[in-house]
């Protein structure tokens, strides 16, 4: 062991007496001890850098908490500023709109005050125009020694065209022109009155069909109390319904009605999806067969619709096409053919008889004009 | 669709009497009275000097012709040819004349728009306005012969006066509220006065016939405004035709505007229809080249030009206008109700050689008809919902809710037709070009 503590032996089997040398013992004693207090100095080198090692991690985890934090301000500094930098973006992107927006503007308005002004000259120089007219003719009236006047030559005078003679002007015709004119006036807003009276009643008409319609409609849903009470109420105010607030009543009625429908009609909607909510079963049902039958109605419908238009296409089929004898008809035409042909040997035989008779008078002639020649010359 | 013999005119005066039963027209200083149906000439006149106007009396005895450069005018009659009346402005000038309602009177405004001069045949006598305004339309009278509003200046300020057309008593004398008044117009009943301002303001106001304002109407403020009005022949609407290429409807009730047509350049609707006129030239062969077969080859039924229907959307050409000039050619210049109150065509000016045609029932666009250059003239007929159209060139357009038509005009040396008038019975129809005329009879039955 003390070898290999690097020491020289203690003891070693060459050396002569048995006996271990004191010196060498003293020696080694004195080297361990030595080491010894080495170890421990080194021991207590080691703890001191081991405290020292300690408070220079704590040191550092305390700095890096501190920079982690530094960090995360930092960051969120620096989200607020990208932030900031977008609506600045934004902003300036408005403001962009907003100029040229306005530039817009400012040319439009300068057109228009471009075609304003080019309109005021227009006018100005034709105002001009006309003044120096008005002067040089002013200059020579004043120049011109005889003045022409105006002066009317008719041959006699004629009559007015409505036959009647012209009256004075007086009060009375003045009192009577104006009366004209506001009967005039009067009578075309009666007109309109009128007009609108009927058209007012026509629209009120239209209304309260509507009312009973629609009434018509939910009742085959809904209880009954309610539509009775209803119907009662429109037919006992037909007649006042000239007043303001019976017609406001219609009108809110029309109203609610036409809510119930529209919310009928919204949940038949929903209701058309094979699978039915489970609250109103009832009603589900009935809509359903309802429109099962309706279904089943319009399918026989179409069914019946072809088949018509199947009948319809065969007797087409048959008409244009005629009965498939066609040698039937080749047959007819030949007949007529044949008939015309006998038509026409008939009358050649006729045109050649007469032909032949028109020969022989002819033959005759001649022969007898040579033997009157003949006499005549004996 | 027959087509009569091509006859002379000059100045664009031809006019069909009241009753539709005569022809007047005027070949410099002639005036010409045909029968319409057989087209015979039954009286000639021979006034002092060109004529630069004429017009019948309401009840079609007599005929006004006017010479401005000579300030007179000769008024002639049906009955007796040798009846003579001639009225002699004088010094004073004379700018325009009209007739009166009654057919009696006649309404001189002498040069610079000093007065207006009332000469009465009846009776010589003569009445004066004094301050009548230059504008646009400045007087105008109710349909029933009544009444005359004229639209007075004084002191800066408009006036309206309404006159009795009985005996020129002058019934009502108010101020209106425009800045310079640019138009007035009755309704067709006669019980209210439509006024307008010019077109730096946009103004419409309305005036009932004792004088009350019933209520103004301005749409924007700024921008060029008003630029044609018109009534609907039931008086039900009042259609403003602008400078922003919108037109506004009011209704009688409340004058407030109930609709708006836009004349927009890409038409994306599809209940509208749009014809679209596409020229073919028919290809003439070597053979067929001498001036005979061409004049001669053009019969009713042989048009060189037809409408083609286009699918939406259809993109409309456009003409910006000189921004700097005045009175630019922007917005709705034209507007014309069919009889029924029906329809409303109209006509935008930077989109000249299309006609828009609005169902007023439905408030909606019914058809739109592109030509192949500017329109310049569209009426309807006065009897049933026909619109004819002419575009300059030698053919007649005719639209009505079953389609849309053109026609060549077969004239010998072509006739450009510049403008058009219906007869009053929409049996026919006149076509003036610039020095001459054609009438056009419609078939009986309807187109």
């Amino acid at each position: 062991e003390v070898s290999s503590l690097g020491l020289p032996p203690l003891w070693t089997e060459s050396s002569g007496s048995p006996e271990v040398n004191v010196m060498t013992v003293l020696n080694c004693m004195y080297d361990l001890i030595h080491l010894h207090h080495k170890g421990l100095r080194t021991l207590e080198n080691m703890e001191v850098e081991q405290l020292k090692s300690i408070s220079n991690v704590d040191y550092l985890k305390l700095t890096s908490t501190q920079l982690k934090e530094q960090l995360e301000l930092s960051k969120r500094e620096n989200t607020g500023l990208l932030e900031r930098e977008r609506q600045l973006h934004l902003k300036v992107k408005s403001l962009q709109n907003c100029l040229k927006n306005e530039k817009d503007e400012v040319q439009k308005l300068q057109n228009i005050i471009a075609s304003r002004a080019s309109q005021y000259n227009h006018e100005m120089k034709r105002k001009e125009r006309e003044f120096d007219k008005l002067k040089e003719r002013l200059n020579q009236l004043l120049v011109d020694k005889k003045e022409k006047k105006p002066a009317i030559d008719v041959l006699n005078n004629i009559g007015r065209a409505d036959g009647k003679r012209s009256l004075w002007k007086t009060q009375k015709t003045e009192a009577k022109h104006e009366e004209e004119m506001y009967k005039t006036l009067l009578s075309d807003y009666d007109s309109r009155q009128r007009e609108m009276l009927l058209e007012n009643a026509e629209l009120k008409k239209l209304l309260q069909q509507m009312e009973k319609e629609m009434l018509s409609i939910l009742s085959s849903k809904k209880s009954t109390e309610l539509v009775m009470s209803d119907l009662f109420d429109s037919s006992k105010e037909s007649v006042e319904l000239y007043c303001v607030h019976s017609r406001e009543k219609l009108t809110n009625r029309i109203r609610l009605q036409w809510r119930r429908i529209k919310s009928h009609v919204e949940r038949l909607d929903s209701q058309g999806s094979p699978d039915a909510m489970g609250a109103n079963k009832t009603d589900d049902a009935a809509s359903q067969e309802t429109h099962v039958e309706e279904m089943n109605r319009l399918k026989l419908e179409i069914q019946q619709c072809k088949d018509f238009i199947q009948t319809q296409q065969q007797l087409l089929q048959q008409q244009l096409r005629p009965p498939c004898d066609e040698e039937a008809t080749s047959l007819l035409s030949d007949c007529y053919m044949l008939q015309e042909k006998e038509c026409f040997r008939e009358e050649e035989k006729s045109l050649e008889e007469q032909r032949k008779f028109l020969e022989r008078e002819r033959g005759n002639f001649t022969e007898a004009a040579i033997r009157l020649s003949h006499e005549v010359i004996d | 669709m027959n087509f009569s013999e091509v006859f002379k005119q000059s100045n664009q005066l031809c006019k069909v009497s009241p009753d539709g039963k005569y022809l007047a027209t005027c070949v410099q200083y002639r005036l010409v009275v045909r029968d319409v149906s057989t087209l015979q000439i039954l009286q000639l006149y021979t006034c002092l000097d060109q004529i630069s106007h004429m017009d019948w009396s309401s009840d079609s005895l007599f005929i006004l012709c006017a010479m401005y450069k000579r300030g007179l005018v000769q008024v002639w009659s049906m009955e007796q040819p040798d009846w003579h009346c001639k009225i002699d402005e004088g010094s004073i000038g004379l700018v325009s004349s009209r007739w009166s309602p009654d057919g009696r009177h006649i309404l001189n405004t002498t040069e610079f728009h000093l007065r207006v001069t009332v000469w009465s045949l009846c009776t010589k006598a003569v009445s004066y306005i004094k301050y009548p305004k230059v504008c646009q339309k400045g007087a105008d009278f109710s349909r029933d012969g009544c009444y005359m509003a004229l639209a007075e200046r004084r002191d800066c300020k408009d006036y309206v006066s309404v006159f009795v057309c009985d005996d020129w008593h002058l019934l009502r004398h108010f101020e209106t509220e425009t800045q310079d008044l640019s138009g007035l117009e009755w309704s067709p009943n006669g019980c209210v006065l439509a006024v307008w301002d010019s077109c730096l303001e946009y103004k419409v106001l309305l005036y009932s016939l004792d004088g009350r304002l019933l209520s103004a109407y301005s749409a924007y403020d700024w921008s060029l405004g008003v630029k044609s009005v018109t009534w609907s022949p039931s008086s039900q609407f009042l259609a403003i035709g602008s400078y922003d290429e919108k037109v506004r409807i009011l209704n009688h009730i409340t004058w407030k505007k109930i609709t708006q047509f836009e004349h927009v350049a890409s038409i994306n609707s599809t209940k509208a229809v749009v014809y679209k006129e596409v020229e073919k030239r028919t290809a003439v062969g070597s053979d067929d080249l001498s001036l005979h077969n061409i004049t001669i080859g053009t019969t009713l039924f042989n048009t060189q030009s037809k409408y083609e229907i286009c699918p939406p959307p259809v993109q409309i050409p456009v003409v910006k206008p000189d921004p700097d000039r005045a009175n630019p050619k922007i917005g709705v210049s034209t507007l014309a109700f069919s009889s029924d109150s029906r329809y409303l065509a109209t006509k935008n000016d930077n989109m000249a050689s299309v006609v828009w045609v609005w169902d007023m029932q439905k408030m909606s666009l019914v058809a739109v008809l592109q030509q192949t250059s500017a329109v310049r003239c569209f009426q309807w007929d006065p009897r049933r919902p026909r619109l004819a159209l002419c575009t300059g060139n030698t053919k007649l357009y005719l639209w009505s809710p079953a389609g849309c038509v053109s026609v060549q005009v077969p004239a010998e040396g072509g006739l450009q037709v510049q403008s058009l008038s219906w007869h009053c019975s929409g049996d026919s129809l006149i076509l003036l070009g610039k020095e001459q005329l054609c009438l056009c009879y419609m078939d009986q039955e309807d187109k």
